[in-house]
């Protein structure tokens, strides 16, 4: 069988899962025992990263630049005041910039280092994100990588791939999809997928959303 | 380090594979393994630069052969080993021994979400004036330090343009080293694809990478 790296153990078999299992439990138990973790603090912490925090935060972000060139103008001066007004701000997402798709370029956003990610408005990465496979390639053959996500982008069009190597954090915002005029909102919302936002992939059309 | 973690531009991993309806978790470990890291990086024991570096610091085969949790796990058993927090013994009888050290501050849970919301900003007040602007052309040097860096060795040595100026950031060469913050210019350098790729690159791709000014030499 083949390595699979950085890849999740998506089944629990095996002795080697078991064991990573046990250690977990244990380091839990002993922190816990010595006062330096508080289980419910524990609890709260994951409850925030499945529940409340996660890609709706920055579609919000992205429908609010489409529909307000008051606020696009903010997001591009001051993007980590502009984006925290709208309430999403702090852990992984202290410096950010929102780099912004045109029909000349397409942005696309990867952390070849480790796992970079802008947690305050995408919540925590896709395991594809953080893998071998996407941290390798992005750098090197955007499109080829860009392909397997079934986006297929112009051979004119410029890509722009932007490697979070320190601690500021990328978001981008794709091109709002025609057909869209006089949407609310929340509307548009609604079309921002994660993807979009990272640069694998494009915004829903009103007729995919429908 | 010149480590596995360092991935860009290199082969045989294989192709992406997106997850449909990805969950935030795939298992009740990783839960508990996010949380207790996140937990104990409240305590202010140590740093995110060193937090990295405890992942990336070990044998190639190992880092890749761990799933992206069970490099967090090790991370931190390997922190709490160093700061003498958790001994090798406890870890490996499963339960506390002996008075513990204590730690300078215990995440509660009513303030989980003011901590998360506040975050740590990298941001310091410059003291001396930036040596580069916008449009400035630079080499990222070529260096190879066995501690922690965040120059991806597929940029080392190659020709770009400075793109924009970030602001004063800490340094994590040195803020991983436990040997201060020591701030740094901190700029977007921009690469065109052929520079870093040779002739047969995608001639519409272009590169950038954070990167704070003593990776950085005039060009």
């Amino acid at each position: 069988m083949s390595v699979q790296p950085l890849h999740p153990q998506h089944h629990e078999h095996g002795s080697e899962l078991s064991e990573t299992e046990l250690r977990v439990r244990a380091l839990e138990t002993i922190l816990t025992e010595k006062g330096y973790v508080d289980p419910a603090a524990l609890d709260r912490l994951i409850e925030t990263y499945e529940t409340k925090v996660g890609p709706r935060n920055g579609a919000r972000v992205v429908a609010r630049a489409w529909s307000n060139p008051e606020y696009r103008d903010w997001l591009r001066q001051d993007p980590t005041a502009a984006i925290a007004a709208i309430g999403f701000a702090g852990r992984q997402s202290e410096h950010m910039l929102a780099v912004e798709n045109t029909p000349k370029i397409h942005n696309m956003v990867v952390c070849t280092l480790c796992s970079c990610y802008p947690w305050a408005v995408l919540g925590l990465p896709p395991v594809w994100y953080k893998s071998a496979p996407y941290r390798s390639r992005a750098v090197v053959d955007p499109r080829g990588v860009l392909r397997e996500f079934g986006l297929k982008l112009p051979e004119e069009t410029e890509i722009r791939v932007w490697d979070s190597t320190a601690e500021v954090r990328y978001l981008v915002v794709p091109m709002r999809p025609a057909g869209t005029e006089g949407w609310s909102e929340e509307r548009l919302a609604a079309l921002v997928t994660r993807d979009s936002m990272i640069g694998t992939g494009l915004p829903k059309s009103p007729a995919e959303a429908a | 380090m010149n480590g596995a973690h360092d991935m860009g531009g290199v082969h045989g991993f294989g192709p992406v594979e997106p997850e449909p309806n990805e969950p935030v978790f795939h298992a009740e470990w990783e839960r508990r393994a996010f949380a207790i890291t996140v937990a104990m990086g409240a305590t202010g024991e140590w740093n995110i630069d060193m937090s990295r570096f405890a992942r990336e610091n070990r044998a190639p085969a190992d880092y890749l052969a761990k799933s992206y949790y069970e490099l967090w796990l090790a991370g931190l058993e390997a922190l709490l080993a160093e700061c003498r927090l958790v001994s090798a013994e406890e870890l490996a009888a499963g339960r506390a021994g002996g008075s513990p050290r204590p730690v300078k501050r215990v995440l509660a849970a009513d303030d989980v979400d003011q901590v998360l919301s506040r975050g740590t900003v990298a941001a310091r007040e410059p003291t001396t004036p930036a040596r580069f602007k916008p449009g400035d052309r630079v080499r990222a040097r070529n260096m190879h330090p066995s501690g922690h860096t965040r120059l991806p060795r597929y940029v080392r040595g190659h020709v770009g343009a400075i793109e924009r100026v970030h602001g004063c950031h800490v340094f994590p060469d040195s803020n991983a080293a436990r040997a201060g913050e020591n701030p740094q210019w901190l700029y977007a350098v921009r690469f065109e694809g052929r520079e870093l790729w040779g002739a047969e690159s995608d001639p519409k791709l272009k590169v950038s990478v954070d990167a704070w000014e003593p990776y950085l030499e005039p060009a």
